[in-house]
């Protein structure tokens, strides 16, 4: 409960002192954060705030889940046979420094302004680092637990399912964090320039169309909260029972 | 594979290594791990093996557990030659090898999928018991003291009823009054149900106050040095004019002084 005061006096703190710094400081800074706040009610009123937000939503989770779908099996390749992670991780480590918005124009070119061409690149920039975390994860199962498997009579699948996959699991969440707030990232940048709705969209839109930067900076409010929401629903599958184990080092009695 | 006219249930022999040789290619060079090691073990017999840290002891069970094949020689086990690992022969590391995602119970039970439920759980409440774990059950191995987490591990091995044990250094991780606690334990468990028992250790009274035999082997690579029998019935007195000549001898075999 203190821990809860403190940070929303830090918030308010802030907010205050953004305030101050508009009224003192140069007048093209920034709008005031009651501006800001009064657009926020403006698109909820209109109905563009919850048109945008569930466009970018809509975006993340199909690109989201996409990733995971296909970044689970194709980790868990790359992790168990030693010749699929030689063959096929030099073109992932190639990839993994490129930036997911240096796609854009392909994306745009091969399929189009459009929602495709979002989630597709929401799909690429979180797909990369999931495959990645999931074949490491992987390979740091411990040697021993491979093999009570195999001597307990387990067959590559029932390793799989029954030592690989457990053991896997709270890197798997992290990794699955890590990604959603990649994506989250991404599809701001994407709707820039991708598609005419979301979030991203709503911050270009205001600018060009006549510089309503209480406009942009509700979006990027909103972005945030966003962001934050997400991240506290996959911080939750952390408190998972199967999971204490792995947080149970050094951690005693919260 | 399938020899209908198989030996006689009670073969006096249960294993059986043939000069058994492990080399590991390191940076191109040869690096001799095991050399020559041949060892028949009679079924329900006790035998540790005995040898320096390093010395290759651990990679001789791995070989005999089927996790590794030898570069030459062979290992056979009721008069078959042994290629993988098995669930009749269980291997038991350090606690390290409980599995942190599982209570104790649902550790205790993981061999037992093919089970229907209620004989399942039978044999996990017997085996539960046998360790002494009740109470435990629902129990997460980070709650678990070191010496609990091998008394499951054992209790994991015993419930897939093998017929013989590899343990690996099963209480080295251990304090000296667990480990005791656990020597006697073991040492009940094999006198009810008559596994036998390869037992790997460095510690010298250790392997003269469990077993039946003791296979002493040299620095890497290892060769067998010799073989002790160990004719004192359990409970053994470990004060014994016999045990402590025995544990003397040995001492003597590896070229330690009597003294510290």
């Amino acid at each position: 409960m203190r821990k809860l005061l403190l940070s929303l006096s830090g918030l308010a703190a802030l907010v205050v002192a953004w305030d101050l710094a508009v009224r003192f400081g140069p007048p093209t800074l920034l709008p005031l954060p009651a501006a800001a706040g009064r657009a926020i009610l403006e698109l909820a009123a209109n109905g563009l705030l919850l048109r945008h937000l569930v466009a970018s939503l809509y975006r993340v989770t199909w690109g989201y889940l996409l990733a995971v779908l296909l970044a689970l099996p194709v980790g868990l390749f790359l992790g168990v046979y030693p010749a699929g992670e030689r063959a096929f991780g030099p073109f992932l480590e190639l990839l993994r420094p490129i930036s997911p918005l240096a796609w854009i124009p392909l994306a745009i070119f091969w399929l189009g302004i459009g929602d495709l061409a979002a989630v597709a690149i929401i799909f690429l920039a979180s797909f990369l680092p999931l495959a990645l975390t999931v074949k490491n994860g992987v390979r740091r199962v411990p040697a021993v637990h491979l093999q009570v498997g195999r001597n307990f009579g387990l067959g590559e699948r029932e390793l799989v399912r029954k030592v690989i996959l457990p053991a896997l699991l709270p890197q798997l969440i992290v990794g699955l964090r890590l990604a959603l707030g990649i994506a989250w990232l991404v599809v701001v940048a994407a709707e820039m320039l991708a598609v005419n709705s979301g979030l991203g969209f709503l911050i270009v839109d205001a600018r060009n169309a006549g510089n309503r930067y209480d406009l942009v900076v509700a979006g990027m409010v909103l972005i945030g909260l966003v962001g934050l929401v997400l991240d506290l629903g996959v911080r939750r599958l952390e408190r998972l029972p199967a999971l204490r184990w792995a947080y149970a080092d050094g951690e005693t009695g919260k | 594979m399938n020899s209908p006219g198989e030996t006689a249930p009670q073969a006096a022999e249960k294993l059986r290594l043939t000069d058994l040789t492990v080399t590991f290619e390191s940076e191109g060079k040869q690096v001799p791990v095991l050399d020559g090691i041949s060892l028949t073990v009679a079924p329900g017999e006790f035998v540790c093996i005995l040898g320096p840290s390093g010395c290759g002891k651990s990679t001789l069970l791995n070989v005999v557990g089927g996790f590794l094949r030898p570069t030459a020689g062979k290992v056979e086990i009721d008069g078959r030659e042994v290629t993988g690992p098995d669930p009749r022969r269980i291997f038991v590391f350090q606690e390290r090898g409980v599995f942190p995602w599982l209570t104790a119970e649902e550790n205790i039970g993981f061999g037992l999928d093919g089970l229907p439920r209620e004989e399942r759980r039978e044999r996990v409440r017997r085996y539960v018991e046998l360790v002494g774990l009740q109470g435990f059950e629902r129990a997460f191995p980070h709650e678990l003291s070191g010496g609990m987490k091998q008394r499951v591990e054992v209790a994991r091995a015993l419930a897939m009823n093998p017929d013989m044990l590899y343990l690996d250094e099963p209480f080295g991780a251990l304090d000296s009054i667990t480990r005791m606690t656990l020597r006697r334990e073991l040492l009940r468990i094999w006198e009810a149900e008559r596994q036998t028992i390869l037992f790997v250790t460095h510690d010298i009274e250790e392997s003269v106050q469990l077993a039946d035999r003791v296979v002493v082997l040299s620095q890497r690579p290892a060769r067998i040095r010799r073989v002790v029998e160990v004719a004192i019935p359990h409970p053994r007195d470990l004060s014994s004019r016999q045990y402590l000549d025995l544990r003397d001898s040995i001492l003597a075999e590896i070229g330690l002084a009597h003294q510290v």
